[in-house]
């Protein structure tokens, strides 16, 4: 098992977004977790990343270490776990290419820094053609690209992507996914929340369900797709 | 002419004082979204230090122990001040400004007002109410050039100015440190999810911004060898000033308000009754503010405070 969350409890002042959810990741999977909007999902990301305090009685194992020990950015630097935050949230005043090499800012692996860039552009041809023009006048799907590309260049073991088919073009949404998938085969974990669950549960193996800060349901993604609950609440009947 | 050639001299010495001041209150301003109002005050301690260290170099050398020509002593003092300044810089982020970093912006802007008010009365208690003297640390030597009077000091004052503002356009635009700075200037939240440190930046930011204000201490010594507890205070705001007027995020802005406010206010008192300098130059400015709200070169930007 690669990660490893019990009792995950987030509050925003008064207000519990999370009430205290369990659940695991192993080596290599494809995890969604959907559900409506304000249902948890990027409060549960933030969390992992250390973005927001969690409560007391949390407890997060990444590799058997206490993720609680490290901060926010050394999660991304020495546990690898990268972040495609919702809204992409790219540097809009730096280039592309520096968008990608700000991602590497604590790595050390000078050679390896080069060879993922250029995985990065090989992936994205398009980011490639665009390397010196700045990330705010990208399309908006090339800044998915770009995020992707980023968090790729930050950490490879695990990749949270926060609604990364959000407000593209289906055609778009696709060629996302696929790049992903790639990512994905090359040995990175992926844990993706979506309220695109119909898409996010074709992509992934797995799937936990959010409602309200609780987790409703978890199952593999053939058996949530045919779950009457799932298909009346979330694939439109 | 001549006249106006010489006071052309005379604003680029004043605008450079400016200028280096304004780029520290514009970088803390741009990256942390926070006024250092105490920014005034760490010029006038780097001033007090750099009168310390250049002091103790020179009674040392006096003294025989160790005989440093004076070109030296010049650097040893900028540089030993420099390093001294940007640790009273570091020093003041982390005890005045970390903890509120997720405070309303008034309280961390009041938090300025009072470090400033502790640094320049614990000046004062340090070291009493008498005015202290620069040491000279060059001689003066005054060129005349086609009837135009500039000494050796002004010209150094100038280069060694231009020098540091090339030197910070370099660190930022081309150094990962700055590449840093500029994604935390535009969006500082999600800075972390680089692997980046948001307080190591933060550090680093205050360490440059100090180190400037140190050397602007110096030159401002040794153009105007008299300093007194309170020389900050004025000056930090006139840099405050020339920081928004620069734009939010430039330092190439900061640097030109910077000397643009020297030239106005020289080229003012030029004019009128010296009484009236800030009063007109700074009706002036405010015109400008007025036509152009967020400085030469900054950009609306949309400030991305939540997550």
């Amino acid at each position: 098992m690669l990660f490893k969350v019990e009792n995950l409890k987030v509050s925003y002042g008064k207000i519990r977004a999370l009430h205290g959810i369990n659940f695991q990741v192993d080596e290599g999977e494809i995890i969604c977790i959907i559900g409506a909007n304000g249902a948890g999902k990027s409060t549960t990301l933030r969390a992992i990343s250390r973005l927001v305090p969690v409560e007391g009685d949390t407890r997060m194992t990444f590799m058997g270490k206490n993720l609680l020990d490290y901060e926010a950015d050394q999660v991304v630097s020495r546990l690898g776990i990268s972040h495609v935050p919702e809204g992409r949230r790219l540097f809009g005043n730096l280039t592309v290419t520096e968008n990608l090499k700000l991602a590497t800012f604590a790595r050390k692996d000078t050679a390896q820094i080069a060879n993922d860039l250029e995985r990065v552009f090989t992936i994205f041809t398009r980011l490639h053609e665009r390397s010196d023009q700045k990330a705010g006048t990208l399309s908006g799907g090339e800044q998915q690209m770009l995020a992707i590309g980023r968090a790729f260049m930050s950490g490879r073991k695990i990749m949270l992507l926060d609604e990364p088919s959000m407000g593209l073009a289906p055609l778009l949404m696709m060629s996302v996914f696929e790049a992903l998938k790639q990512i994905n085969e090359e040995g990175t974990t992926i844990l993706l929340v979506e309220q695109n669950a119909r898409l996010a549960l074709q992509f992934a193996s797995r799937g936990y369900v959010l409602e309200n800060g609780n987790l409703a349901l978890e199952g593999t993604s053939e058996d949530l797709l045919a779950n009457p609950e799932v298909k009346k609440a979330y694939l439109g009947g | 002419m001549t006249y106006f050639l010489q006071n052309v001299v005379n604003a680029l010495q004043w605008g450079s004082f400016y200028a280096l001041i304004a780029l520290g209150y514009s970088m803390v301003y741009s990256i942390l979204m926070l006024f250092n109002f105490a920014h005034g005050d760490i010029f006038m301690v780097g001033s007090y230090i750099g009168f310390g260290v250049a002091a103790a170099l020179v009674a040392l050398s006096a003294a025989g122990v160790v005989v440093l020509p004076s070109w030296l002593i010049f650097t040893l003092t900028i540089l030993v001040t420099m390093i001294l300044t940007a640790m009273l810089g570091m020093a003041v982020e982390r005890v005045g400004y970390r903890p509120l970093r997720d405070a309303p912006r008034a309280s961390a802007a009041i938090t300025g007002l009072m470090i400033g008010i502790i640094l320049e009365t614990g000046n004062l208690a340090i070291l009493g109410a008498r005015r202290v003297r620069f040491p000279d640390l060059i001689e003066s030597v005054t060129y005349e050039i086609g009837g135009v009077y500039v000494t050796n000091k002004k010209i150094m004052i100038v280069v060694v100015s231009l020098l540091f503002m090339v030197a910070m356009q370099y660190f930022v635009s081309k150094t990962k440190w700055g590449m840093a700075m500029r994604a935390m200037a535009y969006d500082y939240l999600v800075v972390p999810l680089m692997g980046v440190s948001i307080n190591s930046i933060a550090r680093l930011t205050f360490a440059i911004g100090s180190a400037l204000a140190a050397v602007a201490g110096i030159l401002y010594g040794i153009a105007y060898p008299v300093l007194d507890p309170y020389m900050g205070v004025l000056f930090g705001w006139k840099a405050f000033v020339a920081a928004i007027l620069g734009g939010r995020g430039s330092i190439m802005g900061a640097t030109l308000a910077g000397f643009l406010l020297g030239f106005i206010e020289i080229f003012v008192a030029m004019v009128f009754p010296s009484t009236l300098r800030d009063l007109i130059a700074y009706s002036i400015i405010l015109l400008i503010l007025v036509f152009r709200p967020h400085g030469f070169f900054g950009e609306p930007y949309s400030a991305k405070l939540r997550l």
